[in-house]
């Protein structure tokens, strides 16, 4: 490996003394550079306008081996701050560009691409990195990758959290001139699915007034995707991404429009509406995906104090900046060490089913849920069905010995299995 | 395809592509956010930056692909070892070339449609023997200036009336600060707005509009589809009328006015059937009592502001249309300010909501109208030019008329420290205080006052304290650091202040260096600001960031 002499020295001043305002266990040395370069495996999830920067920054952090998994490939939208991808790259997968071009730039480094999505690796391909940093633009992507990341994590019998399975994510996100920056380590602080209130959800128009009372072109873009799409294309899907289908919807929300005297329906907000274009620009995706690497690289290396545990940012009135030390939902389905519920002994099986189905946190994870203790059976769908079904109408004590039991609940929406600890107890009246 | 496109022949508005709007379809994402008119501004933008390390080419390379028109890059060093450990615009290659014309290679790829030059000079050389360099830009950016050389440039810049931004990576801090005599902001788009709406003040054309719902709730189709703004102006009038005040004041009041509201509802059996329309009656009822068409504090002040006070001829379009709202709302007896025009949407017919909406628009048109006519006499009678006073301009002050914004920005204070010259405007005030703190504030604003001192520690020794190779932090280099602090601190006469011994230490530790992930934060932090002064929206820094990225705290001196 050719490091000319000097290369590092910047961060050498931060890995190899010590400092004042460090991690708990920060031991500074030479050896930590080389764990970065050597053997520190960091995971990129998305190759797009985070994405890009995250590789430039983390490679520029002393990292040397870093992969990246993005399921897309680039157009011509991308190139305002995806700085990696040029025009001659349109049509190419994003991921593979991006490896190249940030390994043509920087020697010494290995980045391996994957074009594919993140749901078709498995948990053993996410389990070989120390880390893995999100830049990702969706809440169910995010989702998914919280549910990986939890999926490793296991408890003490104290209940508090082994730390040798925390799988830390660094998550960020952007819209226009705002962004966040947010560390996650599964067990210590919040998940995705503990604070999912940060989320807003979608603002969606009634169809009545799609359908009947239009008053602006949004309303007017969705009767045309929502209505006449379905109608008039019986065996196409609407895709965004063809020029011919974008056009046939123009013209048809202007048709819309035209008819009820509704004025603004122009192609960029077409598009806007059916695609649910998030505005993006390179600056505010390089603030926050700067603040992602160099998360990663305090985490890693405890050369500084972590962030605790998520940073805004708002360039809109002038510079604004808050950190927030969002805290741990305890009965959180994914990261904590079981849902707390409670039944009574006589319950039948099948009935706790239904209440889980009905649990106001495991009912939206769950639909058709299996259940086993350690590795027992109660009820199991597939090739166990036939044999597990008679439990379905036997009552829990004559399954279990309470009256604490962890159950673990399996379901095929799932990315891994949820835990459930079960009081058996008589109802109070 | 063919049949798709032929079917609406009559969409005289569809853009039919020209090749410069179809050369601007890389550049959608950001006009989502600045439009068509920030882009244009982009565009014909020359910017200029000093030293390409990579705070400044990180900001640059941001600017590149927004697609500004131009851009020089000013640095004097050659490629070294170190250039290769933190600046994506150099690799292994260019190890001994001019840095300036490298990092100007790397940012050219980035954008085919952007210019680019470089010039091999100091930049400290530079603004010292040919300030007026200068004249030409736009905008310029200056990245790792020490202090003296900032405070210079600051000096060149403000003279012409050249905005200035300066970012600074130092360790695992940095600051970035905006330098501007004065900047006006039309559009500031802030987060949330709330539309005028005039629910208790309605012009004599809405007024009759609201009293011909009173026909309407009587029929259950019609009711449904009145939008709710009628319904509470027709709410407030009746309540003014029999309470002899315009609105409701005390909670009590409020809940009846809601519970006359709700009592619009229609009854099978007794039991009211929810109507989307007067649900939201119902919810925006507080706009009856918490709406105001009344100028903002903000924009009394900016009245009151000598600049609108008295026009001069070269006033610019921004002043002598303040000055013009400020005839506006003098001159009708509600003091109202000239209406925006936009409504909310609103649950209702579409022709309901579309002729509230026509009113609205219509009423904005007049009073827009009677703004233009009042800017051009404010503006003859200062002998200031009206010919860049556009129709389309004061279309947009009356728009935003109570989000106008303008900033001024302090000269720099020559020895860098992150507070005013003039003790008059609170001084030393922020400092003092950030420092007295009792959380991760405190160490923050001690970075902040050991940047300038490692500046002129940096002026004795030709280096950085700690910036000599080895594994330990050189306790000598801290102590005469802290010195030189304390120094500043009493200088500026800010005394009985404790600087932490922990943040000169800690500040020691990094040698002064500039890290990449650093550089980023700080480089793109500076292009966003660049891009709201080239814009002219969305509010700018008006004054000093300081960021620490060890607690990730940042203090704001302004």
């Amino acid at each position: 490996m050719n490091h000319p002499e000097g290369r590092w020295s910047g961060l050498d001043n931060l890995l190899t003394r010590p400092g004042r305002f460090v991690g708990p266990g920060f031991e500074p040395g030479p050896e930590l550079r080389d764990f970065l370069h050597d053997d520190c495996r960091i995971l990129v999830v998305g190759a797009g306008g985070l994405g890009c920067e995250l590789l430039k920054d983390l490679a520029l952090s002393g990292f040397g081996s870093i992969d990246v998994i993005d399921m897309d490939t680039i157009d011509i939208t991308n190139l305002n701050r995806q700085f990696l991808f040029r025009t001659a790259d349109v049509g190419r997968s994003k991921a593979e560009v991006a490896a190249a071009r940030t390994m043509q730039r920087v020697a010494g480094l290995t980045v391996t691409p994957h074009h594919a999505m993140i749901q078709d690796k498995g948990l053993d391909f996410y389990a070989q990195f120390h880390v893995i940093v999100l830049g990702l633009d969706s809440l169910e992507a995010r989702r998914h990758m919280n549910a990986v990341a939890c999926s490793f994590l296991s408890y003490n019998p104290d209940g508090t959290p082994d730390l040798a399975t925390v799988k830390p994510l660094v998550d960020g996100g952007t819209e226009g001139l705002r962004g966040h920056a947010r560390v996650l380590l599964p067990g210590v602080t919040p998940c995705f699915d503990c604070t999912l209130w940060l989320f807003p959800p979608q603002t969606k128009f009634p169809l009545c007034t799609i359908a009947e009372t239009p008053r602006s072109p949004a309303h007017c873009i969705e009767y045309a995707k929502i209505i006449l799409w379905p109608r008039e294309h019986q065996d196409t899907a609407f895709d965004p991404d063809i020029e011919a289908h974008m056009h046939w919807m123009f013209a048809r929300a202007q048709e819309r429009a035209k008819e009820f005297g509704i004025q603004g329906v122009t192609l960029q907000l077409t598009q806007g509406v059916v695609k649910n274009i998030i505005p993006a620009i390179a600056s505010t995706n390089a603030i926050v995906a700067a603040s992602c690497a160099l998360e990663t690289l305090k985490l890693v290396t405890l050369a500084s104090t972590g962030l605790d545990n998520y940073l805004m940012y708002s360039g809109v009135d002038g510079v604004y900046t808050l950190t927030t030390q969002y805290e741990r939902d305890p009965a959180c389905p994914v990261c904590s060490a079981g849902v707390p519920m409670t039944a009574p002994p006589t319950c039948t099986l099948r009935d706790l089913l239904g209440l889980l189905t009905l649990h106001p946190a495991l009912g939206r994870l769950l639909r058709e849920p299996s259940l086993s203790v350690g590795s027992v059976p109660l009820y199991a769908r597939g090739v166990f069905e036939e044999e597990t079904r008679p439990n379905l109408d036997r009552q829990l004590r004559e399954l279990v010995t309470g009256p604490l039991v962890e159950l673990t609940v399996n379901d095929k929406g799932l990315v891994a299995p949820l835990k459930v600890q079960l009081r058996l107890q008589v109802a109070e009246e | 395809m063919a049949s798709a496109e032929a079917g609406s022949p009559s969409s005289s508005g569809a853009p039919t592509c020209s090749p410069a709007r179809e050369s601007r379809v890389r550049y959608d994402r950001g006009m989502r956010i600045w439009g068509a008119e920030g882009q244009d501004a982009l565009e014909r933008a020359s910017v200029c930056l000093l030293h390409a390390g990579p705070t400044g080419a990180e900001a640059l390379k941001n600017l590149v692909l927004g697609g500004i028109r131009s851009f020089t890059v000013v640095d004097g060093e050659r490629v070294g070892p170190q250039d290769l450990g933190n600046n994506f615009m150099i690799d292994q290659d260019a190890l001994g070339r001019p840095r300036a014309e490298v990092v100007t290679a790397s940012l050219k790829e980035l954008n085919e449609a952007v210019g680019g030059s470089y010039v091999v000079d100091e930049p400290a050389q530079l603004i010292s023997s040919n300030p007026s360099f200068f004249h030409e830009y736009d905008l310029v950016i200056g990245a790792q200036l020490r202090c003296s050389d900032a405070a210079a440039l600051d000096a060149v810049c403000r003279e012409r009336g050249i905005p200035l931004i300066l970012g600074r990576a130092y360790g695992l801090v940095g600051l970035v600060q905006v330098c501007v005599a004065e900047h006006c902001v039309v559009e500031s788009k802030p987060d949330n707005t709330i539309e005028d709406l005039r629910l208790t003040e309605p012009w004599p054309e809405l007024a009759e509009a609201a009293a011909q719902v009173d026909a309407g709730l009587l029929d259950d189709h019609v009711r449904g589809h009145v939008p709710y703004a009628l319904l509470l102006i027709r709410a407030a009038a009746a309540w003014a009328a029999t309470h002899g005040a315009p609105f409701p004041r005390t909670s009590a009041e409020k809940a009846d006015f809601k519970e006359g509201l709700r009592s619009l509802q229609r009854c099978i059996e007794g039991v009211p059937v929810e109507e989307e329309n007067i649900t939201e009656a119902i919810a925006n009822a507080h706009r009856v009592w918490s709406g105001s068409s009344a100028p903002t504090p903000e924009l009394v002040r900016l009245f009151q502001d000598e600049a609108c006070q008295h026009l001069r001829a070269g006033s610019s379009p921004f002043w002598i249309c303040v000055a013009a709202l400020s005839r506006f709302v003098a001159s009708n007896a509600a003091g109202a300010l000239p209406l925006e025009g936009n409504i909310p949407d609103m649950h209702a017919g579409s022709q309901e909501f579309l002729a509230l909406q026509r009113l609205y628009r219509a009423k904005a048109e007049a009073d827009a109208q009677e703004v233009e006519g009042l800017a051009h006499d404010v503006a003859g009678a200062a002998g200031a030019s009206v010919s860049r006073v556009t129709s389309a301009y004061v279309r947009s002050v009356c728009k935003n008329a109570r989000r106008l914004r303008v900033i001024r920005c302090p000269a720099l204070h020559p020895d860098g420290l992150p507070v005013r010259t003039e003790p008059e405007k609170g001084g030393t005030d922020a400092l003092r205080q950030a420092l007295a703190s009792e959380d991760a504030t405190a160490s923050t604003a001690a970075f902040s006052v050991l940047v300038p001192a490692a500046d002129r520690y940096y002026r004795t020794h030709q280096r950085f304290p700690g910036s000599l190779h080895g594994s330990e932090v050189p306790e000598g280099e801290v102590s005469q650091l802290h010195a030189i602090a304390q120094g500043l601190l009493a200088e500026s006469g800010i005394s009985g202040v404790h600087l932490p011994e922990d943040a000169t230490t800690e500040l020691v530790r990094w040698g002064g260096a500039e890290l990449h992930c650093v550089a980023a934060i700080i480089g793109s932090i500076a292009s966003q600001e660049a891009i709201k002064l080239l814009t002219g929206q969305f509010v700018p820094l008006a004054g000093t960031l300081f960021y620490s990225t060890v607690h990730a705290t940042s203090l704001l001196f302004a």
